[in-house]
């Protein structure tokens, strides 16, 4: 499955397949390869959904993934996916791909919009035409897709020998391409999409146009919070009921410490983290209806003039928003980036960015802290210093990475997410919770239990502990931030993924639910708290984000300082922060 | 309507004017991009919008929308169709 960036590749993929590859309104989306299986007749096939690409010469690593993929794999079939409305200056990628002869089905896909902006296709001319097959349809609602299945069968039935030699198709020149689009596709002269230019007008407004993206996110981060606050607490409720219900009663039986390590260890610190699978939910549903809706790439277009100044652009500042979900799939997402410079850059300051699993821990924080009416705005403000922190990183390094990028990106018009399309994401994140869950979580849970109930005859939670120990180890160095001994701890899990840090302050202080909440509300004041939070905003990005930054990076000293820098920084912040409020509440 | 063809580069135009490609004056790889997203000589572009402090342009070539810097704009020389579409 081969075509344009944007073109509904992932959609149409998703379609037949029945797989859940992300889907989003921004070029560039997919930037790896993922393949699923599909039963077409007698045959089984794989079948491979690639990056978007402009060209078959490109030079971006993204493009590198397709070109390589071409080129070492056996191809049965290239799905061609263009988009209909664009045929005029996709239908060259077409030609490119023709002259490589491969058996090829030409897919021209959101027909809908086509449709909308007046354009008319005559598939049947088109076929004959190219000497391929054609197939008109619409990935996101479905109509035409039918009649795929059985075009591919027909390709895909044809004797190897035959489709060696690439079928009947004709190689055409770019000449030759032009004249079959002018004689099968009729666009009338004024096509424009009417809707996307009246909400451009007001979302790309001259003056209004950043105060209202500032306003979206802060409202979304209100949703978020306002909507799921109260559900998280019903949950943890729930986890707590069952505990003392159920649990208590039939694990009573065993000898004590299993017991401890079953229901402190891992219950208490599971259902914590558990507890907050409805507000990540309900955070990727806002998030992916702003992606899908296309509002990114006008955040680029608004953004772009500012983070030149700061030896970035727009794209780098959606990769920032993106890592607001996670940061390794935004990490990933530079590939786009053709300028290593600007790449390199772009990956040192998305770790910067409030990924979901530390927004668990600042919801958390900060419920336990601050007046209902201020949560919002705090939270908010931690998203603030996220970007800040991320300008004032690429300030310092800009002279080290430069940027030589253009700067030339398609602006797709609105779209609007089904609600299968937002039941599917959402069904995804889970799923993508819960993996990590099962990998990262239970273990560092019981870890943890194991540190801080161990050696045997230790008070649990207690100072001769061996967590206890740690925690004195480093106090003179995070004491003057205001993070205590038990908070190190969870510090120091919260290398390995920042989901933990919640689980393993529940069994650090041995405690779930709104117990945990108000015994952390005593120990701590807000300046403590707020302290935490920009620690653990800022410092060192958990395990996978690491490991993806060296992946894609490919340098050791790269990776170090990806590692070193925001450990500093969070030093330096977090010490300014505490100790300036102190003398200021003082 | 006969436009008083006057060259030009394609950051020069205000907003709500179009203009015809006449050349592009950029590298290899930047000229290939270009080309893929429909900036083909003898094609027309409207300017829709500037972002403020010197950001990017808003343009729109047949039924795609672009953005773009003006270091980018500057490569693309044009001729500016003066006598500017009504039915913007
Ligand atoms: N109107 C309409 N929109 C569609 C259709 N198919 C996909 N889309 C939307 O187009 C956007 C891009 O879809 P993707 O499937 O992510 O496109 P892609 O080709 O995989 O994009 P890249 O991964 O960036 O190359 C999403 O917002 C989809 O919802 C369609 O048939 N009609
Ligand atoms: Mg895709």
């Amino acid at each position: 499955m081969i075509g344009m960036p944007n073109t509904g590749k992932s959609t149409l993929f998703n379609r037949l397949t029945g797989a859940h590859a992300k889907v989003g309104n921004w070029p560039g989306l997919t930037v790896d390869l993922l393949s699923a299986r599909l039963i077409i007749g007698d045959q089984v096939i794989q079948l491979v959904d690639l990056p978007g690409i402009y060209d078959l010469n490109g030079y971006s690593e993204d493009e590198k993934v397709v070109t390589t993929f071409l080129a070492q794999n056996h191809i049965d079939l290239a799905l061609v996916v263009l988009n209909a409305s664009q045929i005029d200056r996709q239908l060259a990628l077409l030609g490119q791909i023709m002259r490589l002869g491969l058996p090829i089905v030409l897919v021209l896909n959101m027909v809908d919009e086509a449709a909308a902006l007046g354009i008319t296709i005559d598939a049947g001319g088109l076929s004959a035409k190219l000497g391929i097959p054609v197939c008109l349809l619409s990935a996101k609602y479905g109509q035409g897709v039918e009649q795929l299945q059985p075009v591919m069968r027909g390709v895909l039935g044809k004797k190897p020998t035959a489709r060696a030699t690439g079928v009947g198709a004709v190689s055409l020149d770019e000449r030759q391409l032009e004249a079959c689009v002018k004689s099968c596709v009729s666009v009338p002269a004024q096509a424009s999409h009417a809707l996307t230019e009246k909400i451009d007008r007001i979302l790309l407004h001259p003056w209004l146009g950043l105060p209202i993206f500032f306003g979206v996110m802060f409202l979304l981060f209100e949703v978020v919070f306002v909507l799921g606050k109260p559900i998280q607490d019903a949950m943890a409720w729930g986890f707590t009921a069952v505990r003392s219900e159920a649990l208590e009663p039939a694990l009573a039986g065993l000898p004590i410490v299993l017991k401890g390590l079953m229901l402190d260890g891992v219950y208490n610190g599971l259902s914590t983290v558990a507890s907050f699978v409805p507000i990540i939910v309900l955070f990727f549903l806002c998030m992916g209806i702003v992606e899908d809706a296309g509002y990114l790439s006008r955040a680029a277009f608004l953004m772009d003039a500012l983070m030149a100044r700061f030896g970035l652009d727009g794209r780098s500042f959606v990769m920032v928003l993106m890592g607001f979900g996670c940061n390794v799939p935004a990490l990933m997402g530079t590939r786009v980036i053709r300028s290593r410079g600007l790449r390199l850059l772009t990956m040192l300051v998305i770790p910067l960015s409030l990924c979901s699993a530390r927004m668990q821990v600042f919801v958390f924080f900060i419920a336990a802290l601050f007046s209902a009416e201020a949560a919002p705005l705090v939270l908010f403000s931690l998203y603030v210093m996220s970007i800040l922190t991320a300008m004032l990183t690429s300030l310092l390094f800009k002279r080290r990475y430069i940027n030589t990028d253009p700067f030339v990106l398609e602006m797709p018009p609105y779209r609007f997410p089904t609600l299968r399309q937002i039941i599917l994401r959402g069904w995804h994140e889970v799923g993508h919770f819960m993996r990590r869950a099962t990998r990262f979580i239970v273990a560092g849970v019981v870890l943890v239990w194991l540190l801080t109930n161990f050696p045997q005859g230790a008070t649990p939670g207690g100072v001769d502990t061996w967590a206890g120990q740690i925690g004195a180890l480093l106090n003179p160095v995070l004491s003057p931030l205001g993070i205590d001994p038990k908070l190190t701890i969870a510090l120091i899990f919260g290398f390995v993924a920042k989901e933990i840090v919640i689980g393993s302050l529940a069994v650090i202080y041995n405690m779930e639910g709104s117990a945990l909440v108000s015994t952390i509300a005593h120990q701590i004041d807000w300046i403590q708290a707020y302290s935490f939070m920009l620690f653990t905003l800022i410092y060192t990005p958990c395990l996978s984000t690491i490991a993806t930054i060296r992946t894609e990076s490919k340098s050791k000293a790269f990776s170090a300082l990806a590692i070193v820098w925001p450990l500093g920084l969070a030093w330096i912040v977090s010490f300014l922060f505490y100790q300036i409020a102190r003398h200021l509440a003082a | 309507m006969t436009p008083t063809a006057n060259i030009s580069t394609l950051n020069r135009l205000d907003p709500g004017d179009c203009g015809t490609i006449l050349a592009l004056d950029a590298g290899e790889e930047l000229y290939q991009r270009l080309v893929a997203l429909g900036l083909r000589i003898g094609n027309s572009v409207r300017m829709l919008r500037r972002a403020r402090f010197g950001g990017p342009l808003h343009i729109r070539v047949g039924t795609t929308e672009l953005m773009l810097r003006v270091r980018e704009a500057r490569c693309i020389r044009i001729a500016h169709d003066t006598a500017t579409d009504p039915s913007v």
